[in-house]
């Protein structure tokens, strides 16, 4: 396995034109380097900094030039709480294969287990980092790469735990196959342009898998948030391409897989949605496009609130969710269309696919609970459908110009 | 045998026995007789534990029948609308019945006596009125108990059948057993019954042999003598 | 009282009735899956059935054997037997009759379909228990109605609003009370309100695992202890033995008072 990484990182300064081919110094508790700081102090431009397996008791390691840390046989940083453990402020940095526990906490300081100060061209990969406040901290940085990290939080609470990966004022970052658990926010995004989210798994966070804040013309893909607080809030920002994540098991009060909050012109194309207390709340977004997802079992598949215009839902998948679509408005200028409804029990005469009667995705039901939260107890029963049922044919409260004209007959594939 | 002291029972406002003392002692048919809504029924039922009275009190063998079921054992009855749960065979009911008392009893015998073979495996739904009334008489003689009522047991029987029952009644009689029969055929009570019990208004009006009644009422037809009692004062 | 239960079951157990109750189960549950082939999408769909029919059933069939077996009661009457025992027999042997075609009906066509291999396994143990204990308390209810009132019409008409009353009037009545006073906090009281009525408190028994994630969306403190925590499945089924305890009770208590 170490020998893989290593011939990969090896290939990855490659890739990134480290034309310098610089020395080797190795660092090991028996070594004649010792410290990390020593051999960082030591070494000159384009070097490669060997860390050997065993424990480094240091904090604040300034890499201030263009240098290669690598770890072999996964060797432990312990910063003992004293404050941030590495920095990076030179460009064409690469942090490999290290384990970094005890990061110092503090409220008025954001430590982290790696920080990048307006670099650019950096790699960090194959990290395990624990005990954390911070995990890796990007701070104007460009043109980097997070690459199959593992961050472990201990976090209880939303106000003294920090985030796994933060970027704030980034540019062209790629965060790839890293695994982030039990931090503040897994993924954080504050002012950062075309940033790369993909194959990421997000878990078990106090508050977000991931955060989107200001932020535009960013992917995400293939990711899976589940069991965070909510699943992922994308507030602010613009022309975000969402696509094929996993959105599961977000429950609770004020829960979400998916919180669109004043954003604009995204798409959300291939996700998956199951399990959520809501599947999507939408708040102020507009010029959504939302194709081919599949909302699962969960409490509210989509839940609008406040003005939301020009929002297209085309042949998405509305399986069991106990409400399909909730409003608080009667005014309507989304459209759904083509989508498959599990609680469709129209008829298809004439064969082709469609249903011949339109579906009104939003229930009565689902406008009372809006109204009193704790009718939600009168979920499924009798009382319910049988209003339900005379809304449907005569709708008084809900939106009625709020249907999906052609549903589909079968599952979309 | 039993005995019963100043019984009251009130349906509703109705009151349908206001006050019987009776006591029978053991061996002879007793008819209780008196006209539609007497309460002779009621009488019946309180000695069997159906009906709950309001007041008084009855003892069988000396023994009160409050919050008591174990006396039943010795008592059998033939309710007066033998209808039984549609689903059950003869055979089942039968061995139901022997199951729930656990006595020693002579089905078969009784059987072969009514000619019930061909009707054993016959759901009970199926059959006529007159059969059932048939298994009925079986299920309540199968049993040797010391003391039988009879709630109009001519119900719906040929006359051939009709004959066999007063044979057996007669029998049993012999062997010493006390009958209490209610019945709206004169003829059979006539036949039949040692002394009567005429109840009239919750009470009992006139209790004695087939000879005393017909002597007080002053007629020489038992038929007219039943018809004339109600009229004739207590005193007289 | 073993000896009636065992013979009113049999008979029961041979009643056209049972039967139809029995296929009827067969065939919903045959339909459903032929249908959508899916077990989560059946079972939610079961579930509406078992709410709804399963106390109807219960309620009809339990009216119409008490009096029906009226001449067998007296029969048995006169017999050497308790009273309580003679009623409480003839109660099991009916809500068992009733229950196993319930099991049985809807446990086939499942099992058929590869129940067992399935992740709806607990869902639908959950969802047959519960019908179960519908039955068995709605049936409690009509022998109930039926030991109080002689007259069948009435004893019928009397079970058909019980039904009607527990199943959709106590929801709306509900409903409205918590629309009422929507100002005010309803947490306690709406689960209070749920407890009092077997059916609401079967479906929230289901609801809690089919429809957690709805239910846990909500705010309210009480809610979320109750939905969060086995505590509510526990709370629950106790109260539902309540519900089951209760009118057997009554029965027995009424058995020995009533005159026939």
């Amino acid at each position: 396995m170490m020998v893989k990484c290593h011939s990969l990182s090896l290939l990855v300064m490659l890739l990134l034109g480290n034309a310098v081919w610089g020395s080797i110094l190795e660092v090991c508790p028996s070594c004649s380097i010792k410290s990390i700081k020593e051999a960082v102090a030591a070494a000159s431009d384009f070097d490669t900094i060997l860390i050997k397996k065993g424990v480094y008791k240091e904090f604040n390691i300034l890499l201030n030039k263009p240098l290669t840390l690598l770890g072999e046989g996964l060797p432990l940083i312990d910063g003992e709480d004293q404050g941030e453990v590495i920095t990076i402020t030179a460009d064409q940095v690469t942090v490999d294969g290290l384990k970094i526990i005890n990061v110092g906490t503090s409220y008025t300081t954001d430590f982290a287990a790696i920080r990048v100060i307006k670099s650019k061209d950096f790699l960090i990969q194959n990290m395990v980092l624990e005990k954390l406040f911070f995990g890796i901290y990007l701070e104007k940085a460009q043109n980097g790469r997070i690459y199959h990290n593992q961050i472990f939080g201990d976090a209880e609470e939303e106000f003294n735990s920090g985030n796994g990966i933060h970027l704030w004022y980034c540019q062209n970052i790629e965060v790839d196959r890293n695994m982030v658990q039990k931090v503040r926010d897994g993924i954080y995004l504050e002012f950062s342009d075309n940033i790369n989210i993909k194959n990421n798994i997000s878990t078990n966070n106090v508050r977000y898998g991931l955060h989107f804040m200001f932020s535009n013309n960013d992917v995400y893909e293939n990711n899976t948030f589940e069991n965070n607080g909510s699943g992922v809030a994308v507030m602010f920002s613009k022309k975000i391409k969402m696509r094929n994540n996993n959105f599961r098991k977000n429950w609770g009060t004020n829960s979400y897989g998916l919180l669109l909050k004043e954003i604009n012109d995204a798409e959300i194309f291939g996700n998956v949605f199951e399990e959520n207390s809501v599947g999507i709340t939408i708040e102020g977004s507009n010029r959504l496009q939302y194709d081919n997802n599949d909302f699962i079992n969960n409490g509210w598949a989509v839940k609008v609130k406040g003005a939301c215009y020009e929002n297209v839902f085309r042949n998405n998948n509305f399986l069991y969710n106990s409400f399909d679509l909730s409003y608080n408005s009667k005014l309507n200028d989304n459209i759904f269309d083509h989508n498959f409804w599990s609680g469709y029990t129209g008829y298809d005469l004439d064969k082709n696919g469609i249903g011949d009667v339109p579906y009104r995705p939003v229930k009565l039901f689902s406008y009372i609970v809006n109204r009193t939260p704790e009718t939600i107890i009168l979920l499924r029963s009798l009382f319910m459908d049988i209003i339900d049922f005379s809304e449907k044919v005569s709708p008084i409260f809900t939106p009625d110009q709020l249907f999906d004209a052609s549903p589909l007959m079968k599952r979309f594939k | 045998m039993i005995l019963i002291e100043n019984l009251h029972k009130k349906f509703g406002k109705n009151e349908v026995l206001s006050g019987v003392d009776l006591e029978i002692k053991g061996g002879g048919i007793f008819a209780i007789l008196g006209p539609n809504g007497s309460g002779k029924t009621t009488l019946i039922k309180s000695i069997l534990g159906m009906v709950i009275p309001n007041k008084g009190a009855i003892l069988v063998d000396g023994k009160s029948i409050r919050k008591n079921w174990k006396y039943r054992q010795h008592i059998d009855y033939l309710p007066q609308i033998a209808n039984f749960p549609g689903n059950l065979r003869v055979k089942e009911l039968i061995r139901m019945i022997q199951d729930l008392r656990q006595k020693p009893s002579e089905a078969d015998q009784l059987i072969g006596f009514f000619d019930l073979k061909p009707f054993l495996d016959k759901k009970l739904g199926t059959l006529s009125g007159g059969t059932k009334q048939k298994v009925n008489i079986v299920l309540t003689f199968m049993f040797d108990s010391p003391l039988i009522i009879l709630d109009e047991p001519t119900n719906g029987l040929d006359p051939a059948s009709l004959l066999r029952l007063k044979e057996l009644i007669l029998v049993e009689k012999n062997k010493g057993k006390t009958f209490l029969i209610t019945s709206h055929i004169m003829q059979f009570v006539e036949e039949m019954a040692d002394e009567i019990v005429y109840l009239l208004e919750g009470k009992i009006y006139f209790r004695g042999t087939k000879e005393a009644l017909m002597a007080r009422t002053g007629q020489s037809d038992f038929e007219h003598a039943i018809a004339a009692i109600a009229t004739t004062p207590a005193d007289a | 009282m073993l000896k009636i239960l065992k013979y009113s079951y049999y008979d029961l157990i041979r009643s056209r009735w049972s039967y139809v109750y029995f296929l009827f189960y067969l065939a919903l549950g045959f339909v459903l899956l032929f249908l959508n082939n899916d077990l989560s999408k059946a079972v939610i769909t079961l579930m509406n059935v078992i709410i709804v029919l399963v106390p109807l059933i219960g309620t009809i069939f339990g009216v119409m054997y008490f009096y029906n077996s009226k001449e067998f009661t007296e029969l048995l009457l006169a017999q050497p037997l308790k009273r309580s025992s003679i009623f409480l027999g003839q109660y099991f042997g009916v809500a068992g009759s009733l229950t196993l075609s319930l099991i049985l009906g809807l446990g086939i066509p499942f099992t058929l379909y590869g129940l067992f291999k399935s992740n709806a396994i607990w869902d639908f143990s959950l969802l047959l228990a519960t019908g179960a204990f519908l039955t068995l308390i709605f049936t409690a209810l009509a022998f109930n109605i039926a030991i109080s009132n002689e007259n069948r019409i009435k004893g019928f008409g009397y079970a058909v609003l019980l039904w009607l009353f527990l199943a959709v009037v106590y929801d709306g009545l509900f409903l409205m009370s918590l629309i009422v006073f929507e100002e005010y906090p309803l947490d306690s009281y709406s689960l209070l309100a749920t407890m009092l009525n077997p059916i609401d408190l079967s479906r929230t028994l289901i609801l809690l695992k089919l429809d957690i994630s709805a239910l846990l969306g909500y705010t309210g403190a009480v809610f979320k202890q109750f939905f969060g925590t086995d505590a509510g499945l526990m709370v629950s089924v106790a109260m539902l033995s309540m519900w089951t305890v209760l009118p057997l009770w009554r029965l027995a208590y009424k058995s020995k008072h009533k005159d026939f």
